[in-house]
Parts: structure tokens; C-alpha cells; sequence
């Protein structure tokens, strides 16, 4: 799929420019693109080594934990289908709480953990069951507090106040997180007939 | 009041570090070791994106491509520019954070497509990536409603930003 978009940006780019007439600035945006790049990437290398650090101490200081811990009762509403006491339940808080913090790398391994679990828990081992739906549909909703890498980029190119986007970032993905819940139970409950 | 968000979030964290008699000093050098490795994952999708994206954009590719939807995001007010980032979001995080560097290039960090393009960005998340991976690590083959169900909260989150810029910003 990345392969696939990756291939229409750039066939369709050429294309376009044959028509169109556009292959000089093709070729120059091409090799600024190489060192474009290598600037991007050196303006997040900063950002993101000193946030994983301090989301690293919150981890350590078991700040994850507690948010885990508070969201858990509310998660027993959300999947009617796990056992009230599953340990399941420990690991999709856990993954959700590690996301929230951008711990990207502690989170995934925790949420394949839950995935499996949620296999075991499922009669059919190859279709998704309702719990592994609601619980890719929160993840990818990624409620996250602080969109670090966006505001590394917005203070690159001079923003007056780079980090004035957290709260509209927050505002929209606890929006879309909240519309993933209600469309999941609609699927779930079109799916039950 | 945005601007002492990071600072207190970090402040927090510290203190309760030092409440909790972490070795904070530690674990924050160990998370930037770790952040590292982040880092040097990323690279590489940077440089091969960035150049696909520069193509598309440079060609008048992402610009055709924005005015035919441009009939339809008008009349939500929504500036066209940003199509192409929506639709590439749920593919590739790095396409579009190259995107993104590019829209602040030619539009400035401060103007309203910007900041609509980073509040995009920013609650979303690669969706089809990470459907992928847990899909795979389960080893499910009928993903169900799974992938609609992503796509249209992503769609909620882009439209949700629009509102949330309009208003907050």
C-alpha cells in the first residue's frame, strides 16, 4: 500500500509534467527534495530524542500506569464481549496510555500483546472479532497529548507560536475518537442484525 | 495558555520523577538513546517520500488533483491544498509530514492552510499502516469493518480540524 502511494505520487508527478510542460521544475524540486529532506529530518531528530527521553521518566515515574488505570473501568463499557476480569484489559489500557504519551515504541508491543489475547478470545482465529474492531478503531483514532513532530516543523518555518496547535490537535482526535466509538457500535450492532 | 502547556507537562513529569526517586537523569538519556533509534527508523522514509512528494507538488500534480476536489471543500471551507495530505494520511505518515514541510514552505507556518494542515497531521494516525501490523501479528484475514470504521474517524478528525482551528486559532 505505502509502495502503491508512493508510486502514484511519483508516475503521476512525471506524466504531469510531460503534459504539462513542467520537467525543469520537476527535475529542481527532485534534487531539492534530497536535501529538503535531510534538513527535515535533522529538525526533528532534536525533538524527538528529548521527548522520548521525557516520555521515557513519565513511563518510569508510572505515570502510564496510573492513566491506564483510570481508563480501565471505562474501557468494560466499551467491550461488552471480554470477560470483566480478563487481564486483556490491563494491556489495551496500557497500549492506549503509552500512545497517549507518544510512546510509539512501548505501545505497539503492547497492543500485538492484546491483539493475540483478543485472538484467543475469539471462536473464529481468522476473522476480527467485535473487541479487536473497537480496539483498532480507538488506536487509530491515537488520542495523543502533544503532536511533537508537527510543532518541530512549524517552528522550522518560523511560526510565531508553534506549539498554539495543541489544542485544536487535541480537540479533533478526541472528536474523531468519540465518532470511531459510535460508528463502531453501529457496525456491531448492524453486524448482530 | 498553549504556550505553558509543554513546559508544565514537562515540569510534571520531572517532579513526579523526583517524587517517585527515579534516576530521571537516566531515564531521560535512555529514552533519547531509544528516540535515537526512532530517529534513524524514520530517515530513510523521509528522503524517498520527500522526493515523490516534491514530483507530484513541483509537476502541478497535487495542485489539479486539490482543484478537483476544490468544488466540494469550499463548500465546507475548507482550502483545497490540504486534499492531498487527507488522502495520503492513512498510507504514509511520512509522505505527509513532507507534505506538511511543504505547505509551511509555500504557504508560511502562520497561514491558515498551515495550520489546518499541521492540526491534520497531528490527530491523525497512519491508519492502514497500523491495521496492517496488528492484523498481521494476530494473523486475521477477515478485517471486517475494521478498515471503514479507521478511514471514517479519520475523515471526522480532518473535518473536527477544520472546526477546531476556526475556532481556537
Amino acid at each position: 500500500m505505502v509502495s502503491a502511494a508512493f508510486a502514484f505520487l511519483l508516475l503521476s508527478g512525471f506524466v504531469f509534467a510531460a503534459v504539462n510542460g513542467t520537467m525543469a521544475d520537476v527535475n529542481t524540486a527532485l534534487f531539492q527534495s534530497m536535501e529538503l529532506s535531510i534538513q527535515l529530518a535533522l529538525s526533528l531528530a532534536g525533538v524527538i530524542l528529548f521527548w522520548t527521553g521525557v516520555m521515557k521518566t513519565a513511563e518510569a515515574a508510572g505515570l502510564v500506569r496510573s492513566l491506564a488505570a483510570i481508563v480501565q473501568p471505562i474501557l468494560r463499557r466499551l467491550f461488552p464481549d471480554i470477560p470483566h476480569s480478563h487481564p486483556v484489559f490491563g494491556l489495551i489500557a496500557s497500549n492506549m496510555a503509552a500512545n497517549f504519551f507518544g510512546l510509539g515504541n512501548a505501545a505497539t508491543p503492547i497492543g500485538l500483546r492484546a491483539m493475540r489475547e483478543l485472538r484467543q478470545l475469539n471462536g473464529d482465529k481468522d476473522s476480527a472479532s467485535r473487541s479487536m474492531i473497537t480496539f483498532l478503531a480507538l488506536n487509530t483514532a491515537g488520542v495523543t497529548l502533544i503532536p511533537t513532530t508537527v510543532i518541530a516543523i512549524g517552528l522550522k518555518h518560523g511560526a510565531t507560536n508553534p506549539a498554539d496547535i495543541i489544542l485544536p490537535a487535541f480537540l479533533a482526535t478526541v472528536l474523531s475518537a468519540c465518532f470511531a466509538i459510535v460508528i463502531d457500535r453501529h457496525y456491531a450492532r448492524k453486524r448482530s442484525g | 495558555m498553549a504556550v505553558w502547556l509543554i513546559p508544565v507537562i514537562i515540569a510534571f513529569v520531572i517532579a513526579a520523577g523526583v517524587y517517585r526517586k527515579v534516576n530521571i537523569y537516566e531515564t531521560l538519556t535512555d529514552g533519547a538513546k531509544e528516540g535515537l533509534h526512532t530517529w534513524i527508523a524514520i530517515v530513510p522514509h523521509l528522503v524517498i517520500m520527500m522526493a515523490a512528494v516534491a514530483v507530484f507538488r513541483a509537476s502541478g500534480a497535487a495542485a489539479w488533483l486539490a482543484s478537483l476536489f476544490a468544488p466540494v471543500t469550499s463548500l465546507f471551507g475548507i482550502p483545497s491544498e490540504v486534499v492531498p495530505l487527507a488522502i495520503i494520511r492513512p498510507i504514509s505518515g511520512s509522505a505527509t509530514l513532507a507534505m506538511l514541510d511543504q505547505i509551511m514552505r509555500e504557504f508560511g507556518a502562520d497561514s491558515y492552510i498551515a495550520k489546518l494542515a499541521a492540526v491534520m497531521q497531528g490527530s491523525t494516525d497512519t491508519t492502514l499502516y497500523v491495521l496492517a501490523i496488528y492484523f498481521g501479528a494476530a494473523g486475521i484475514k477477515k478485517t471486517g469493518d475494521a478498515l471503514k470504521i479507521g478511514l471514517l474517524a479519520d475523515a471526522a478528525a480532518f473535518i473536527s480540524a477544520v472546526f477546531a482551528v476556526t475556532w481556537l486559532l
